[in-house]
C-alpha cells in the first residue's frame, strides 16, 4: 500500500510551502499603526491546502506506476476504456447519438428559454471546437487567432445586411467563403511556420483583424459597432422574441450535425490523414508524397469556414456585433475547448465546448474565479491526462486472414 | 550493364562554407541493389537528401530514368513530387506516423497515387469509395508482404523496433515506386531480425525494384549488393563489387586508419 515515506515527503513539501509563503501570508506589517499582525491560520491553510494537493498527486503517480508495472508483468492486452469501446462500436454508438439528438430537440420544452438561449450559445462554441480541431488537432497547426475568421464572418453579415439589406440565409455561405479566403490569407505566409512561431504570426493576426474593425470607422463604424442586424428569415414570417431564439436553436442544431457530419467524413478520408501525418511528421509526409502546401492550406480554410459561419450566426443571433467580442479571449477559450475534450476526438469538442460555455454560465456565483479555475483546470490536464478528456481513436480495419488475400 | 534508373553527376553540397559532398557521380541500374557506404559522418545521408530534394544540391545534377518516359531531372524538385516519380525513401532515424495506425501509416504512402479531395470525402461519392478501397487494399497486401498483416490496427510507437523499420519499408513501396532507398535499415536490429530484412529486401528486388541501401552492418551489405560506393569525407573513394570494396586498400583505411609504421 502507501509508503510512509510518501507521507513524509508530502509532508516535507507542505513544511517548505509553509517556510517560502511565511513573509507573504502569514506577516502583515501596518507602517502607519506600526503593528505586525500574525495571522497563524493562513499558515495552517498553506499547509494542509498543499499536503493535501501532494498527497494526492503522490497517490495518482502510485496508482500508475503499479498500472504500468501490471502490464509489463502478464502481457495481457489491457482493457480498453469504456468511453472508447462505446465511441467504436455502432452498436452503442447510434442508440447513445439518438437519445443525445432527442435530449437535444427536446430542450426548449423541458427548459426555460434562459436555458435554451445559453444551449446556443454552447453550440456555436461546438462548431467553433470542431473547426478550431481541424486545424490544431488534425493538422497540428497552432491558431491563436482563430477569433479573427468568426469576425471576418460576423462583420460580412453585417455589413451586407447594413448596407446592402442582404438577408441570412444568402449571407450565410458568403461568410462562411470569405472567412475561407482569409484562411488562406493567413495560410500562406505562416507555411513555414511551425509550433511557437506559428502561435505568434497566428496571435498578430487575431489582433490585426480586431484593430482594423477597431479603428477603421468608416469601414466597420469602429468600437461602436453595428447595431440592428436583422435576425434570420422563415419564409416572410415574422417570429417573436421567443420564436426567434427557438429558431435558432434548432437552427444550431441543424447546424451542429451538418459539422459533425463534414468533419466525421473528413477525418477518414485522404485529406483527413494527410492532415494527421502532417501533424506527426512534416518531413516525413513530404517524403511519402503528400504536398505540404495544399495540405496546410486545405486546413486552414476548412478550419475557418466553421468559424466564418459561426460568426455570421452569432451576428444574427445578438443582432449587435463591435470589435469587443472578438479579442484574443475568445481564441483562447475555443482554444481551451479543444485541448481540454481531446485533440482530434469530435466527441472530446464536443464535450469540452459543453463543460466550458456551460459551467461558467450556471455557476455565476463564482464568476470572479472563472479564470482562476480555467487555468488551474487546464494545468492538471496537461499534468494527468495531456490527450483530452477523450482520446482520438483511429479507425481500425478488419481483414479476413487467408494466404495472399484480399482485405474486406 | 543494363540501362540506369538513377544517374547523379558531380553532385555537391555546400552548407555554408562546409563542402558536406563533392562532385559525387553514382549510378544505380534496373533491378540492381547498390550499396552506399562509409565512416560516420562521410556525407551518406545528405546524399539521400539532395537526391530526394530535401536539399536542394548547390552543383550538380541528379536524374531519374523512369522505366517509361523520358528520365526526369530531380534538381531542385520538392520531396512530394520527386516521390511521385518513383523513388521513395525511409529514413534513419525513423520518422514514422507515431500516432496513426500501421494501417494508415502505409495508407498515407498511396496518397500520391490517389486523386479525391473534399468534396469525394464529403459525399462519399463511389469514386471514392472504390478509390478507398483501393488503398486499403493495396495498404494491407504491402503489409502482408513485409509481415506486418497482424498489427494492422496498431499504432506504430508500439511497434518494436525491427517492425517500425518494416513499416517504414512498407510505407515507401506503397506510393509505387520503382527505386527505392534505404537509409541504415538495419540500424538497431537484431541479427535474426537482419537476416529477415535480407531476404525482404531481396524479394523486394525480385519484384523488379531498384535499391540503393546506405548500411553499415557489413555483412548485410556484402551479402546484399550488387556494386558498393564508398564515401569519406564527401567524396567517393571508392566503387565496385563486394569482393573489390572489401579487398581495396584505401577503404580499409578509411575505416580503420593508416598503419603507424606503414
Amino acid at each position: 500500500m502507501f509508503q510512509f515515506q510518501e507521507l513524509k515527503k508530502s509532508l516535507l513539501v507542505s513544511l517548505w510551502f509553509a517556510f517560502l509563503t511565511f513573509p507573504l501570508l502569514v506577516i502583515k506589517v501596518d507602517p502607519i499603526e506600526r503593528t505586525v499582525l500574525w495571522r497563524w491560520d493562513n499558515m495552517l491553510y498553506v499547509v494542509l491546502g498543499s499536503f493535501a494537493i501532494s498527497i494526492l498527486v503522490r497517490v495518482f503517480n502510485v496508482q500508475k506506476e503499479r498500472r504500468r508495472d501490471r502490464r509489463a508483468s502478464n502481457h495481457t492486452i489491457d482493457r480498453e476504456p469504456l468511453m472508447q469501446v462505446v465511441l467504436r462500436e455502432p452498436r452503442y454508438l447510434y442508440p447513445l447519438a439518438g437519445a443525445a439528438l432527442l435530449f437535444a430537440l427536446l430542450f426548449p420544452s423541458l427548459f426555460s428559454i434562459y436555458q435554451t438561449n445559453i444551449m446556443i450559445t454552447a453550440l456555436m462554441y461546438v462548431v467553433l471546437g470542431l473547426g478550431l480541431n481541424i486545424v490544431v488537432g488534425l493538422a497540428g497547426l497552432l491558431d491563436l487567432g482563430y477569433v479573427a475568421f468568426y469576425a471576418v464572418g460576423a462583420y460580412s453579415y453585417a455589413l451586407l445586411n447594413f448596407h446592402f439589406d442582404v438577408g441570412f440565409w444568402i449571407a450565410l455561405p458568403i461568410g462562411a467563403l470569405l472567412a475561407a479566403l482569409f484562411g488562406i490569407l493567413l495560410g500562406f505566409p505562416v507555411l513555414r511556420l511551425r509550433g511557437d512561431y506559428l502561435a505568434i504570426v497566428t496571435l498578430g493576426f487575431g489582433e490585426i483583424i480586431r484593430l482594423i474593425l477597431e479603428n477603421w470607422n468608416a469601414f466597420s463604424q469602429g468600437p461602436s459597432g453595428i447595431s440592428n442586424i436583422s435576425r434570420p428569415g422563415l419564409f416572410g414570417i415574422d417570429l417573436s422574441l421567443e420564436g426567434s431564439i427557438l429558431y435558432m436553436y434548432y437552427l444550431m442544431i441543424a447546424v451542429v450535425i451538418f459539422t459533425i457530419f463534414v468533419v466525421n467524413r473528413l477525418q477518414d478520408s485522404r485529406i483527413g490523414r494527410a492532415w494527421i501525418a502532417l501533424r506527426e511528421d512534416e518531413i516525413a509526409c513530404q517524403a511519402m508524397g503528400i504536398d505540404k502546401t495544399r495540405t496546410k492550406l486545405t486546413a486552414f480554410a476548412l478550419g475557418a469556414t466553421w468559424a466564418g459561419m459561426v460568426g455570421v450566426i452569432f451576428a444574427a443571433k445578438t443582432t449587435f456585433i463591435n470589435p469587443a467580442s472578438f479579442t484574443f479571449l475568445e481564441s483562447a477559450i475555443i482554444l481551451c475547448i479543444v485541448v481540454l475534450g481531446g485533440m482530434g476526438s469530435i466527441f472530446g469538442v464536443i464535450v469540452g465546448a459543453l463543460i466550458l460555455i456551460l459551467l461558467p454560465e450556471h455557476l455565476r456565483a463564482l464568476s470572479e474565479y472563472r479564470m482562476l479555475a480555467f487555468g488551474g483546470v487546464l494545468v492538471v490536464m496537461m499534468i494527468f491526462r495531456p490527450q483530452g478528456i477523450v482520446a482520438n481513436i483511429r479507425r481500425s480495419y478488419h481483414f479476413e486472414k487467408k494466404p495472399g488475400g484480399e482485405g474486406q | 550493364m543494363s540501362e540506369p534508373v538513377l544517374k547523379v553527376d558531380n553532385l555537391s553540397m555546400d552548407f555554408g562554407g562546409i563542402r558536406a559532398m563533392s562532385e559525387l557521380d553514382l549510378e544505380v541500374c534496373k533491378g540492381e541493389i547498390v550499396a552506399l557506404i562509409g565512416p560516420n559522418g562521410a556525407g551518406k545521408t545528405t546524399f539521400f537528401n539532395c537526391v530526394t530534394g530535401i536539399y536542394n544540391p548547390t552543383g550538380g545534377d541528379v536524374h531519374l530514368h523512369p522505366p517509361s518516359g523520358e528520365p526526369v531531372r530531380l534538381n531542385g524538385l520538392k520531396p512530394n513530387k520527386v516521390t511521385e516519380q518513383g523513388m521513395a525513401r525511409t529514413f534513419q532515424n525513423i520518422r514514422l506516423f507515431q500516432n496513426m495506425t500501421v494501417l494508415e501509416n502505409v495508407m498515407i504512402g498511396r496518397h500520391c497515387r490517389t486523386r479525391s479531395y473534399i468534396a469525394g470525402a464529403v459525399f462519399k461519392t463511389k469514386a471514392t469509395r472504390r478509390e478507398e478501397q483501393e488503398t486499403v487494399d493495396k495498404s494491407y497486401h504491402i503489409l502482408e508482404q513485409v509481415g506486418l498483416a497482424d498489427a494492422v490496427n496498431d499504432f506504430a510507437q508500439n511497434l518494436s523496433y525491427g517492425a517500425q523499420r518494416r513499416l517504414e519499408i512498407a510505407r515507401a513501396l506503397a506510393t509505387d515506386p520503382f527505386l527505392l532507398l534505404l537509409d541504415e535499415p538495419a540500424a538497431g536490429m537484431n541479427p535474426q531480425e537482419t537476416s529477415e530484412l535480407d531476404e525482404l529486401i531481396k524479394r523486394i528486388r525480385d519484384g523488379g525494384l531498384s535499391i540503393l541501401l546506405i548500411e553499415h552492418d557489413m555483412k548485410l551489405v556484402m551479402s546484399l549488393s550488387d556494386r558498393i560506393f564508398v564515401m569519406d569525407y564527401g567524396k567517393k573513394i571508392a566503387q565496385g563489387t563486394p569482393e573489390e570494396i572489401s579487398a581495396n586498400p584505401v577503404v580499409i583505411k578509411a575505416y580503420l586508419g593508416e598503419d603507424i609504421d606503414a
